[in-house]
């Protein structure tokens, strides 16, 4: 018994002393919570990051927190918010912004922007990335990866139709027409090739936005209290997806899997797809042909859709540890982080002198598919960002299946889609 | 002295048992309750008394509707399969035959795996042109399928995954009772001429009714609980085709941060589950002793 409380009277001596030695130092310590939501060593980067990071700013501790998948990252941010302990940095979706805000979670950035250099350096994004972070004037995040889809092609199956490999079709009717000449009937009726394929299993809107792009509409306002689900363009663009597979046959109908997607284009089983330009370095490592790589092909005008996460500080903690934030999140993304971050994660760089380091440069010699994505950032679009945004993606989603798998006319269901986003928020509009 | 004594040992005894109790089980179940009566608060807007709100809402929400209906579907097709399989295998490996070691061990396996395992082993089975299945019947001239990306047979699919993994674990209390019975009764019957099919029927059958009924409680409340599965497989999709009860609780609490809604969906998915097992317990046991 003697024992037990002398090891803890020593126990609580040393404590006493590391904390004494720590007020000496007194180095502001920072949790940063990130996910990981693509393949690769994200871990070992983001430490090495870190260190680099400690070595310049040796006052300030940063504990990096691997927080799961995007979703997960939210649950546990918020969590821990709600219990008096958020971490000071988290990457989250760009599109959890309004979530964030309607908690009282997070804090603006606009207060820590003090001298020119910081202006600059919050100047230096591309405008359509800071549209999912800003509201009401003020900057709520900034953005630390993004991602678009691309447009890839199989060259050889080009060739064996006749088409000519190097160009890839421009504009939606020559999609179904090099489509329809791709995909491959057997004489049983089964088909061993198809066209075209969009992958629709998981935030399917993201999708639909860049075709509602390219038809010149709009799938939300810039609120996020309002959507156009039922709007014409809208209409008319999920019809057009719908119509590849039941109207013109050349693409699979039902839902097609994300993850198998790539996979179909590898085994020649889809001539074309569209998938995110996070698989660039996937399919250059294993298509086992030549491959074409471009921007989305066109309608009225081009158009992309976003997607990707922003660095958010935390509201609920002393401000010197906002402030070592701030530090950290700027340090973050500027220029030859942001391109370090580009180049070994196949994010987009989102400023366009991270475009202009040496090592991004260096980095697109080498590999030229990396600027196709740079390529379609004058067209891209906001991401759908509204309040109860997981709600409301949830029910332009759950609209675009019912429709893909011919469930529900496109009209039908995006005009149901729009009359459950109405109830939603409803609350939110003024 | 000694009296109180007496009093405070055994309290202290139940102490650590009903402080992890009451914090992890009774406190959250009451909240729950309560919860389901409020709407959920939001950084400035603070939580507000509703009433039966939350549940009307229910009626007119056609995600809870469907999710109601899959599950409903999901519980009457697993459930007598498992049970019926189960049973089957459990028949299977208590006989005399060859090679009955490895045959228990691989009727078992599925319940050792982890679901999330399963799952993901399942999602290649089922990938459309060359997953495992589609691959197979191409052999006899079928053509590919879509097996979750079509709302006609996402559920099915899943249903097959879960029949696969419950009933090697259910197999396991079959051949359990089944080892209890008498191998005089056997003998008996064997004697008076009996077939097998009517001695397991007019036998073995009713001697297995109160493991049946055991088993069936368990298959029911696993057909509302595990949904790991399609979280890895669908994620409620497409079009809510494959959304469970409890997969549409975790959604509404965890990504749409609806707990007022969530609690209230809890607490009618708890007293359908509270019925169930009444009316099992309540008036199937009485019935299902042979006697």
């Amino acid at each position: 018994m003697k024992s037990w409380t002398s090891w803890i009277k020593g126990a609580l001596a040393s404590v006493a002393m590391l904390s004494a030695g720590a007020a000496q130092a007194a180095p502001v310590e920072i949790s940063f919570y990130y996910p990981v939501a693509i393949g690769g060593p994200v871990a070992s980067i983001v430490e090495d990051l870190i260190a680099r990071f400690e070595a310049q700013y040796p006052d300030i501790k940063v504990k990096p927190v691997y927080s799961g998948t995007y979703p997960e990252t939210i649950s546990k941010a918020l969590t821990a918010y709600r219990a008096g302990q958020p971490p000071e940095v988290a990457v989250m979706l760009s599109t959890d912004m309004y979530t964030l805000i309607d908690e009282d979670a997070i804090v603006a950035f606009d207060d820590f922007v003090k001298t020119d250099e910081d202006k600059a350096w919050l100047d230096g994004f591309f405008p359509v990335f800071m549209v999912n972070s800003e509201h009401d004037g003020k900057t709520w995040g900034v953005p630390f990866q993004r991602g678009t889809t691309l447009f890839f092609w199989n060259k050889d199956a080009f060739s064996e139709v006749g088409l000519d490999p190097e160009k890839g079709p421009q504009n939606w009717e020559e999609v179904v027409e090099f489509a329809t000449k791709l995909t491959k009937r057997e004489a049983d009726g089964n088909v061993s090739r198809w066209g075209m394929q969009v992958p629709s299993s998981l935030t399917s809107y993201w999708l639909l936005q860049g075709y509602v792009a390219q038809n010149d509409g709009k799938i939300a306002d810039e609120t996020g209290a309002q959507t156009y689900f039922d709007s014409p363009e809208v209409v008319e663009s999920l019809q057009y997806w719908v119509d590849l597979a039941y109207k013109h046959k050349v693409m699979k109908p039902g839902v097609i899997e994300w993850a198998t997607n790539p996979k179909d284009f590898f085994e020649g089983r889809a001539a074309m797809i569209t998938t995110t330009s996070g698989n660039l370095t996937n399919i250059k490592t294993n298509a086992p042909f030549p491959f074409g790589v471009q921007i989305l092909p066109e309608h009225k005008k081009r158009g992309a859709p976003t997607s990707g996460g922003n660095a958010y500080i935390f509201n609920g903690v002393s401000q010197d540890k906002q402030e070592a934030a701030f530090q950290f999140v700027k340090w973050l993304s500027s220029p030859e982080q942001a391109a370090e971050w580009s180049i070994k994660t196949g994010y987009i760089a989102a400023r366009e002198d991270a475009w202009a380091t040496d090592a991004m440069k260096a980095y697109v010699a080498e590999f030229p598919g990396a600027l196709v994505p740079h390529e379609q950032i004058p067209y891209m679009v906001p991401e759908l960002s509204t309040h109860e945004n997981q709600r409301i993606s949830r029910v332009i989603d759950d609209a675009i299946e019912a429709s893909l798998t011919a469930r529900k006319e496109p009209g039908q269901a995006l005009s149901d889609a729009q009359k459950e986003a109405d109830r939603i928020l409803e609350d939110y509009r003024d | 002295m000694k009296k109180t004594n007496n009093m405070v040992a055994p309290w202290l005894l139940l102490l650590p048992a009903t402080v992890l109790l009451a914090a992890f089980t009774h406190i959250p179940a009451v909240m729950t309750f309560i919860n389901s009566f409020y709407r959920t608060p939001r950084g400035n807007r603070p939580a507000r008394f509703v009433g039966l709100d939350q549940y009307s809402n229910m009626l007119s929400d056609p995600v809870f509707m469907a999710a109601l209906k899959n599950n409903a579907i999901y519980a009457l097709g697993t459930v007598p399969a498992a049970i019926a399989l189960s049973m089957l295998m459990a028949v299977i490996v208590n006989s005399a035959i060859r090679g009955r070691a490895l045959l228990r061990m691989s009727f078992f396996l599925p319940t050792v795996l982890p679901m999330i395992a399963v799952a993901n082993i399942w999602l290649f089975f089922y990938t459309p042109g060359y997953g495992l299945i589609d691959q197979f019947l191409g052999l006899f001239g079928f053509h590919e399928r879509n097996w979750l990306g079509d709302p006609d047979t996402v559920l099915g699919s899943l249903m097959v995954l879960a029949i696969w993994k419950e009933a090697g674990f259910f197999m396991i209390f079959y051949l359990a009772a089944l080892q209890q019975i008498s191998p005089t009764l056997s003998e008996a019957a064997a004697l008076e001429g009996a077939s097998r099919w009517y001695f397991f029927r007019r036998v073995t059958f009713p001697l297995l009714m109160p493991t049946t009924l055991f088993v069936m409680i368990n298959a029911i409340i696993n057909s509302f609980r595990l949904i790991d599965h399609v979280i890895v497989m669908t994620r409620g999709g497409p079009d809510n085709a494959s959304t469970l009860l409890l997969y549409y609780v975790y959604n509404v609490a965890f990504r749409f941060w609806d707990a007022a809604y969530a609690s209230a969906l809890t607490v009618v998915l708890l007293a359908a589950l509270a019925l169930l097992a009444f009316v099992q317990f309540g008036v199937l046991d009485r019935k299902v002793h042979y006697k």
